[in-house]
């Protein structure tokens, strides 16, 4: 390492005040294209493309209509095939509420994993309130889901399943063929939230057994506020609207489209599909630096598989240091304990949780993922930082010091104060 | 493109000085609003920041706004979730509603709601009396807008809300098209749930809100990670909410600019059409100052409108959400307007950049056009 990013750590460093970032998980920036993109769309060519009467809106319909085979193309689907949302969560919502109501006649049963998004679980809670059966499957402890357990949870009125391809907080990719392959063979809806995976893994829904599957622009390096949602024409699936209105979409989801976010969508995926595989490599390398470089320090546990997993996420408990406090230490780094939408409350993982992992690993657990703009620099100072950080809050902690005594702290017997 | 853009009611050009406020948030590293490090706390601020300047537009408090991605969603949001959460009863609203209202209160029907529609009279006016017998029967939500997009016909929002709260039924308000054009005042209305939208007030596409007295009891319709307090699931779009709050500051700002102008041209053009023998919609009843409609028989609107438009001006022949279709506008025929004539509707709505040059450049052109296509009409009968 060199002396110049020692120095900046010790410094406690400007990045105190301007962190590096290294939350793609949670948001990516808009990529400068993408931006130059879509802003074109917002100033001069403003129509509604709905409005069929005049060429701001013909104009402002042309570019949804591109923009729908870029992101067709990423995923090798019809155009056809991908109806707009507002983002991940309504396409998870519209996708499960959609397709189990509308099929409901066949069966009332649902099954997903408890590691998948809140917008998936939720969904699914909803739908029990309305009368709908679930099954919750627990993954192994690597994250992955095991097949046969997910076959013994099939009934005959199992009408839907919902697995997410690449994990949020883990970043673990679940084995879709397999599973899709089952639900094919039992005649059961298969929904897919990808909104993580885009751009990082291989999608090719002519081959894949989904019937649904869910996309985020905004953790591909586009816009937030639009997303979208595959439906498979051969064989035809269908789902029930649950956004009533204009028409648009097909029927499947009424109201305006924002064309300029659209088309950051489209030129996000565009990007994606013809950078992926240059970019995952360089991201590999910076996450496997960053991995070693940790690694080194004791008493640390990679969440989640390393192999069936995308190059970009690294998810660490660092044991013996208390979960706030580390959060509050490491703020040269914006990173987050947990997933973004739940680290409002101070609960400890569920995913990390539903993994076995106890509340003491889930609670000093941070999430590291790497971008498009993440840099050596980047990595070497959060090494550096993380280090430092570690051995200061470990020198506080009574834990770290009966641990180094050689005390077997699983049975120790703590007194009731 | 070079064309006279006269569709204001569809959607509106964005101010620059909204431009501006959204490009930060476009094109700079901003972060997830949940996220708890220095990016996602500036974009917190930032969809904080817009919050309070929506509640101020709108004379709300900024705890009772909720983002939603569009019109459609909020006003879908506001039928169903209140209805979700109230024992099978009815659901009112009136004829001349967006589809996005009256679609999902006919869906309530599927699980055992009556849902019924109040008509309005010639002008475009509910017909207060039927509401007030429909209210005879346990009512939960009535649900009715207070500017129409194609006529701009103004409710008397205040009067239909007492009637609706004293029959103990929640009563919400489409204001997309109202805001930005009269005052429009949530606390003043006394209505429990109000719809705006960012699109139609030269802000983006792609953010809008619900207004919701907290005391409402309601059902999320995208379920997921709490955002807006448990209400709305999904990351927020923060350029466009950063934008919407803008347009917010600036729509207000403007009104009273906007109101003397887009009513100064409205005038000179009813004036104008005068001369041409048309049919001029809810010309007497109160209406929101930009928006012109009318019609001609024996031409029909679209034919008109595509006229139009190779001349260079953008109009409108009925909403633009269901311009896909040539049925006559629902408005016009809840009016009782004939179906013939209805066909022949042509939606005009102005803009604080139009200006009174463009407006008697239209009316030639669409005198030029009327005579033209009458000819035509002429040898093809």
């Amino acid at each position: 390492m060199s002396a110049s990013i020692e120095m900046q750590v010790l410094k406690g460093s400007e990045h105190d005040l301007h962190p590096i970032y290294l939350d793609y998980s949670a948001t990516t920036p808009v990529d400068p294209r993408v931006a130059a993109k879509m802003i074109p769309y917002i100033t001069e060519h403003f129509g509604n493309p709905a409005s069929r009467s005049h060429p701001y809106g013909w104009t402002a319909e042309k570019a949804v209509e591109n923009a729908r085979e870029e992101v067709a193309k990423l995923v090798n689907a019809d155009p056809r095939e991908i109806v707009w949302t507002s983002g991940a969560t309504e396409s998870n919502n519209l996708a499960i509420k959609g397709a189990a109501n509308f099929y409901s006649a066949k069966g009332k049963h649902i099954i997903t994993v408890t590691t998948e998004h809140k917008a998936v679980i939720d969904t699914v809670r909803e739908l029990e309130r309305q009368g709908f059966e679930a099954t919750y499957l627990d993954p192994e402890p690597s994250g992955l889901l095991d097949l046969d357990k997910f076959k013994a949870a099939i009934r005959p009125d199992t009408v839907l399943a919902s697995i997410m391809l690449v994990n949020n907080e883990i970043g673990v990719i679940q084995d879709i063929t397999a599973i899709g392959n089952i639900c094919r063979e039992n005649g059961i809806i298969f929904h897919v939230d990808a909104a993580q995976a885009t751009g990082k893994v291989h999608i090719d829904l002519e081959k894949l057994p989904v019937d649904l599957m869910s996309f985020s622009a905004h953790k591909t390096y586009g816009p937030k506020g639009v997303g979208a949602l595959y439906v498979r024409r051969k064989p035809r699936i269908r789902i029930e609207a649950q956004m009533h209105g204009g028409g648009h979409e097909r029927g499947m989801r009424s109201g305006t489209l924002a064309t300029h976010q659209i088309v950051g969508m489209g030129e996000a995926f565009r990007i994606a599909r013809e950078e992926m595989d240059e970019e995952n490599i360089r991201i590999r390398r910076l996450r496997d630096k960053l991995l070693n470089g940790l690694q080194n320090i004791e008493e640390v546990y990679v969440n989640g598989d390393l192999e069936q997993r995308i190059p970009h996420n690294l998810n660490i408990s660092f044991n013996y240091v208390e979960g706030e406090s580390l959060i509050m230490a490491v703020k040269g780094i914006a990173v987050s304990s947990g997933s973004a939408c739940t680290s409002a409350s101070l609960e400890p993982s569920y995913v990390l949780r539903a993994l076995g992992r106890s509340d003491e690993l889930a609670h000093s657990s941070i999430r590291f993922s790497i971008g498009r703009f993440t840099t050596d620099e980047d990595v070497d100072y959060t090494i550096s930082l993380m280090k430092g950080k570690i051995d200061k809050l470990r020198e506080l902690s009574p834990l770290w010091e009966m641990f180094k005594d050689g005390v077997d702290l699983s049975k120790v017997e703590w007194a009731a104060h | 493109m070079s064309s006279i853009y006269l569709d204001h009611n569809a959607t509106t050009a964005l101010d620059q000085r909204v431009l501006e406020s959204m490009l930060p948030w476009m094109q700079n590293q901003s972060g997830n609003p949940t996220s708890r490090h220095i990016f996602g706390r500036s974009a917190r601020d930032a969809v904080e920041h817009a919050r309070a300047q929506v509640a101020e537009a709108c004379g709300a408090y900024a705890s009772q706004v909720i983002f939603t991605a569009s019109g459609t969603e909020a006003n879908n949001f506001a039928v169903k979730g209140i209805a979700a959460n109230q024992v099978g009863s009815q659901v009112l609203y009136s004829a001349i509603e967006h589809p996005c209202i009256s679609r999902p209160a006919k869906a309530l029907q599927q699980v055992g709601w009556l849902s019924s529609e109040i008509g309005v009279d010639a002008n475009g006016v509910l017909n207060i009396a039927q509401l007030q017998q429909a209210l005879e029967t346990t009512t939960s939500v009535v649900s009715v807008m207070l500017a129409n997009n194609e006529t701009g016909v103004i409710q008397n929002m205040t009067e239909i809300a007492e009637i609706s709260r004293k029959a103990g039924a929640f009563i919400h308000t489409d204001a997309v098209q109202g805001l930005g054009k009269i005052p429009v005042h949530f606390t003043d209305l006394n209505v429990h749930a109000m719809t705006i939208s960012s699109h139609k007030i030269h802000g983006p596409q792609g953010a809008a809100a619900l207004i919701l007295d907290k005391r409402v009891d309601i059902q999320p319709l995208l379920h997921g990670g709490g955002q807006e307090r448990g209400l709305r699931s999904g990351t927020e779009n923060v350029a466009a909410i950063v934008g919407f709050g803008m347009a917010c500051e600036l729509a207000v700002a403007n009104l009273a600019d906007f109101n003397r102008h887009t009513q100064m041209l409205r005038d000179a053009f009813e004036h104008g059409l005068k001369l041409l023998n048309v049919t001029v919609f809810s010309g007497s009843a109160r209406r929101i100052p930009n928006t012109s409609f009318f019609a001609l028989e024996g031409i029909e609107g679209e034919t008109l409108v595509t006229a139009l438009d190779r001349k260079g001006f953008a109009v409108a022949s009925g909403s633009a959400c269901s311009s896909d279709s040539t049925e006559p506008s629902h408005v016009l025929l809840a009016m009782g307007i004939a179906p013939d004539l209805a066909r022949g509707a042509v939606r005009v709505s102005f803009g604080a950049h139009n200006t009174l040059l463009q407006v008697t450049d239209f009316l030639t052109t669409l005198k030029n056009e009327i005579l033209r296509l009458k000819q035509l009409t002429s040898i093809a009968a």
